[in-house]
């Protein structure tokens, strides 16, 4: 079962986090301060699997890791996951964001929270991963879009937008 | 086309995330969000309605907030009204809001739960699909209650689209980890199952992540689902990936089905039927074959989702133990992985070969690797892959091998990363024990356990090597020559000295024929190191000094004279004192033949399966589970022949002791007086107190028997009379915590505590956390609460907490705290531990005030002037007048109150200026009104302050609390 999906940048400022325990949220906070801190000291080159931190449930838990330019993208998972799946899982997960939104980059992570949410949700569900197709994934989110643009003119505010 | 348009994001979200981005300082970000946060609790308190889109864009930035780490704690009504909207937008926010941040423990489930309900029956798959995502999310046992029976029925309905199958399927997985009793089975089981042979192959790989689990509770139940997946398997492992719509990923087919359905696979034995049985070997072939096929694609994407097949396989075959062709492909192929320039092959390999190490048929194909798997660990870059192949070669150690191996890790250890010394230092105690033929082997290795890593060397193991010296007495004069030689060293580990101290006090006679290690040599060599050591090994090399007066009479007035040194009759530790006396005084008054009865050869030790063991179970997962895999294995091949004798290839600890050491001698209880005050002092007759009743000091005794409960008040009142008066109570930091519940309590260099509390009326729950910043453990930790008011005011129960922590790790206590009545002092938490063999002693107040305890409670202008006046008597009313500390911000100061406890109500006071404020203090015994208002002079820089109480002495009390924070 995969614990927690979370993505930050080569700062360690989260920009998803997806818990699939409940935690309370200063707990949260520290869990993705602690993943950073362990999982950015690692050089590249290195494997992409260590034992978790205190936090998360030691090494009963792995961490599983990929980092593309300026984003780390970890999966905390427990022994029932395939190390190899879940990686290869991430590089669909970021291959889906990229067709959605053409050569993603950390700024539509930022300003598109809940469409990355979206996506996500149709790849992992309760902590299980859900569906791996990225054609379907991809369909998914389109029919959703159709639906937000049917209704989009209800949003045609002229109000001032703050 | 991209799936999103880049142009649709909204204004208002992006010039807020802008500003954010831009945001110079933390106090800036945080001034920013709170004017945002005031901003959106007015738009939604607000009488105007909002649209959807605002609705949408408002919870987009309490999501971004969120994320950002700051607590959200307002927005859930909204988002729950959001739910029941027939916009597809609005719902979807709505779901996104709630899964995110509502817990499994709020109060709002119900509403949620019938908002679930009305999309779950509303046959729109889109709804269907969002209501199944959030029970999955959320997963609380109340909403397991109200969807039990609803999700199997929508799982197997026939008119159910796919995506909601799919999406059915892993909700009903995650109730089921929630409550499995709730979950009804039985009826749904066989067309669960059926499921497997959905056309829709990611129905599919849902139904089987739900099967896998199921069936690892009741096996019997899913019995048909193995050849179902064995057909399955077999399906896509020879296809040419026609009937595959697009799960084929990089050149390979389905693979994480195929992952799925191995894993599936183990949950059970081979199959019986011999048909199924070559189907699924061959599948198993085949996946081996195509490991040696040349790639079809350069991509590391292609390599990882074949490999990712091959590994499950390779489990697959472990665990089914029976083909030994298969088991020694697989380890030859896992030995290829092992020279493989991709480090998470590599890695993976390592971690394999561990289990199959424990398989009987491969135990000597996997020892054919030792060569490789120690140059691992010697080349290895990365510390995780080295993790590993010191785990592989634990596990393949026996007899043939341990010498080298022990040796290896030895040497490892020099140079070993901190987070993982002492994981191996148990393991190298473990091995020398385990399989040590010749016993002054056994003493060398851990004596050089000592010396390479003398700080990650727990009690346990130097115990260890005492309990086996004592119970062996072929190895004892070796043992005496050894520590006798290593201590001449001149910087000794401290645990060098302990155990010196304890084998030349009970066998330095054997040594003592020679010139040079005469029994006074022998003292004095000991006694080099006594000034640098702490006070329980001072204690027990005392010890060693009277039995030494037993052993060779010739150096009683040396011993003596150092005994009778006010160093020792004057020394402050009140244990030593008392071990000086009293070992003066009897070596001055007992005759020989009472000197030679009391001061008599240590008794063996009875049995137990060795300590260290018991440790390296409770530390780390990774080797202590090879045994339980073991167990659960044995329970699924049930009866097949080899199972059996897989147990003594493993043989167990406690069984090899028994062969090996004599358990049948009597052992007397103890023999002397001063023992047996000491005896009794301990109250836990573990083998801990067992050793420590003649080595240690009683408080050291105590320490180790914490959590076996007795010992704890002993802590407390040695840490009085010795320490107490010279650590002052940290007190200044309360301040911060009167208006919040988390935060930093207390740092120093060594150490961090971190604080998150929650009350409800009288109750209320603290979390404390121990970071220990160093690289070194802390251990005899304990923290306890002091709790200065009386019982019949205030109710601290500590949970008692780990003797232990590792550095860099953090350990968490929980505090339950009742309040029975009005109170003023705070409690004080004490921590002792001990660092680098240094006692250390913190004493810190617990921000627990009345306040905590507040209720707040709305009300409208009339109800308020209304109690105000019913609260009229003078001695009800308290006032003060004072500077401001701070600077004068309304936000800052709402949010003070706010955190105090009361609600803020706006519009009482005619003068908008002024902050009102209302709640109710609850206690066991009483609940009391609580009104106030908060007067600022921005010229004069002062407020002043009004509140009017039920009870003087809690106006009192709440006045000086939040007098101090503006």
């Amino acid at each position: 079962m995969i614990r927690a999906i979370l993505i930050f940048n080569n700062h360690g400022k989260p920009r998803l986090s997806k818990f699939y325990e409940h935690y309370t949220e200063d707990t949260e906070q520290q869990i993705i301060r602690e993943t950073f801190h362990l999982v950015s000291k690692r050089d590249e080159n290195v494997c992409n699997f260590l034992e978790g931190g205190m936090l998360i449930g030691g090494s009963d838990y792995k961490l599983i890791y990929r980092h593309y330019a300026t984003l780390y993208f970890v999966f905390c998972v427990d022994s029932s996951e395939s190390e190899l799946g879940i990686l290869d899982l991430i590089q669909v997960f970021v291959e889906t964001l990229d067709k959605c939104f053409e050569n993603v980059c950390e700024l539509d992570l930022i300003f598109h929270v809940d469409k990355v949410h979206n996506i996500l949700a149709e790849m992992v569900m309760g902590g299980m991963v859900l569906e791996t197709n990225m054609n379907e994934i991809i369909m998914q989110v389109d029919a959703q879009n159709k639906m937000e643009k049917s209704e989009t003119f209800i949003f045609q505010s002229t109000r001032q937008d703050r | 086309m991209p799936a999103v348009s880049k142009g649709d994001g909204m204004r208002g979200l992006a010039v807020f995330i802008s500003d954010i981005r831009n945001c110079k300082s933390k106090e800036a970000e945080i001034k920013r969000i709170n004017k945002e946060l005031a901003n959106i609790r007015s738009k939604f308190k607000g009488d105007k309605a909002l649209d959807g889109y605002s609705k949408k864009k408002y919870v987009c930035k309490l999501l971004f907030i969120f994320l950002l780490g700051h607590d959200i704690d307002f927005g859930h009504m909204e988002a729950v009204n959001l739910l029941s909207s027939n916009k597809y937008t609005e719902k979807q926010i709505g779901y996104l809001f709630i899964s995110v941040l509502v817990n499994s423990n709020s109060d709002l489930i119900r509403l949620i739960n019938n908002a679930i309900k009305n999309d779950l029956s509303s046959r729109n798959p889109v709804s269907m699909n969002l209501a199944l995502h959030c029970i999955a999310n959320v997963g609380s046992k109340e909403m397991a209650e109200a969807f039990a029976a609803e999700i199997p029925r929508i799982l197997v309905a026939g008119n159910t689209v796919d995506s909601v199958k799919q999406s059915a399927a892993l909700c009903l997985l995650r109730l089921n980890r929630t409550s499995p009793d709730l979950i009804p089975m039985g009826e749904w089981t066989a067309r669960v199952v059926h499921l497997l042979n959905d056309q829709h192959l990611g129905v599919v790989t849902a139904a089987v992540s739900l099967i896998t689990t199921l069936a690892q509770k009741s096996p019997d139940d899913f019995k048909t689902s193995i050849s179902l997946a064995v057909a399955r398997l077999s399906r896509i492992v020879t296809s040419a990936a026609i009937d595959l719509q697009d799960y084929t990923y990089y050149f390979v087919a389905a693979p994480w089905l195929s992952v799925k359905l191995l894993r599936l696979l183990q949950c059970y034995p081979p199959p019986e039927d011999a048909g199924l049985r070559s189907r699924l070997t061959e599948c198993l072939v085949t996946i081996l074959n195509k490991a040696q096929e040349p790639p079809k694609s350069k991509k590391v994407q292609h390599s990882n989702a074949k490999n990712a097949v091959l590994f499950e396989a390779i489990a697959l075959i472990i665990h089914h133990d029976s083909e030994p062709t298969l088991l020694v492909r697989a380890c030859n192929q896992l030995g290829q992985f092992l020279q493989h320039r991709e480090t998470n092959l590599r890695y993976l390999a390592l971690e394999s070969m561990c289990t199959l190490a424990s398989s009987e048929f491969s135990h000597e194909a996997v020892k054919t690797h030792i060569e490789t798997v120690i140059n691992a660990l010697k080349t290895e870059r990365d510390v995780s892959v080295r993790q590993r192949a010191v785990d592989l070669l634990y596990s393949m150690c026996d007899r043939s091998n341990a010498k080298q191996i022990v040796a290896e890790m030895l040497s490892y250890l020099e140079n070993a990363d901190y987070s993982i010394r002492e994981e191996i230092v148990l393991k190298v105690a473990i091995q020398a024990e385990k399989y040590a033929v010749d016993y002054t082997w056994y003493v060398d290795t851990i004596l050089n356990l000592i010396r390479v890593a003398g700080d990650y060397v727990s009690e346990e193991v130097w115990y260890r090597v005492i309990q086996i010296v004592i119970n062996r007495d072929d190895v004892q004069g070796y043992a005496a020559k050894t520590v006798f030689e290593t201590l001449q060293a001149p910087a000794c580990h401290e645990n060098l000295v302990k155990v010196g101290g304890y084998i030349l006090g009970e066998f330095g006679n054997l040594i003592a024929g020679d010139s040079r290690s005469s029994p006074l040599v022998q003292f004095n060599l000991l006694h080099s190191k006594f000034h640098l050591c702490s006070v329980p090994t001072r204690a027990l090399l005392l010890s060693a000094y009277i039995k030494f007066i037993n052993l060779f009479p010739e150096v009683k007035p040396t011993i003596q004279e150092v005994l009778r040194s006010d160093s020792q009759l004057r020394n402050a530790d009140v244990e030593l004192q008392q071990r000086a006396v009293e070992y003066l005084r009897l070596s001055c008054i007992a005759s020989t033949d009472i000197l030679a009865t009391v001061l008599e050869e240590m008794p063996p030790f009875p049995e137990r399966e060795s300590s260290i063991l018991a440790k390296l179970k409770k530390k780390k997962g990774s080797s202590a589970k090879l045994p339980d895999i073991d167990e659960t294995r044995r329970q699924v091949n049930g009866s097949t022949e080899h199972s059996a004798n897989n147990g003594t290839a493993n043989t167990s600890p406690p069984l090899l002791l028994e062969d090996l050491l004599p358990t049948s001698r009597p052992r007397p209880y103890s023999s002397s007086p001063i023992l047996l005050s000491a005896s009794t002092m301990g109250s836990a007759h573990s083998f801990t107190a067992d050793m420590l009743n003649l080595t240690s000091t009683p408080a050291a005794a105590a320490a180790a028997a914490v959590g076996g409960g007795g010992g704890g008040l002993l802590v407390d009142v040695f840490s009085e009379n010795s320490t107490s008066p010279s650590v002052d109570v940290s007190e200044d930091h309360l301040e911060r915590f009167v208006c919040k519940n988390n935060g930093i309590l207390y740092e120093n260099q060594l150490l961090q505590i971190g604080l998150k509390s929650e009350y409800r009326q009288n109750l209320g729950r603290m979390y404390l956390f121990y970071g220990n910043k160093t690289s070194i453990q802390f251990l005899s930790f304990t923290s306890s609460v002091t709790n200065n008011t009386s019982q019949s005011q205030l109710i601290v129960q500590a949970k008692p907490v780990d003797p232990m922590i590792e550095g860099g790790a953090q350990v968490q206590q929980t505090l339950n705290i009742e309040c029975v009545s009005e109170f003023t002092d705070a409690p004080e938490l004490t921590i002792i531990f001990r660092y680098g063999g240094n006692p250390q002693h913190i004493a810190v107040k617990l921000p627990v005030m009345l306040n905590k305890f507040f209720q707040p409670t709305e009300m409208t202008s009339q109800d308020y002037f209304q109690r105000w006046k019913q609260l009229g008597a003078p001695q009800q009313e308290v006032q003060k007048i004072f500077k401001a500390k701070y600077p004068m911000d309304s936000d800052a100061t709402k949010a003070k109150i706010i955190g105090f406890g009361v609600a803020l109500l706006d519009g009482v006071d005619p003068n908008p200026a002024n902050f009102v404020g209302a709640g109710v203090v609850h206690t066991k015994t009483s609940q009391v009104g609580c009104l106030l208002r908060l007067e600022p002079n921005t010229q004069a820089q002062m407020y002043r302050l009004t509140l009017r109480t039920s009870r003087e002495p809690v106006s009192h009390t709440l006045l000086e609390l939040l007098c101090e924070q503006f």
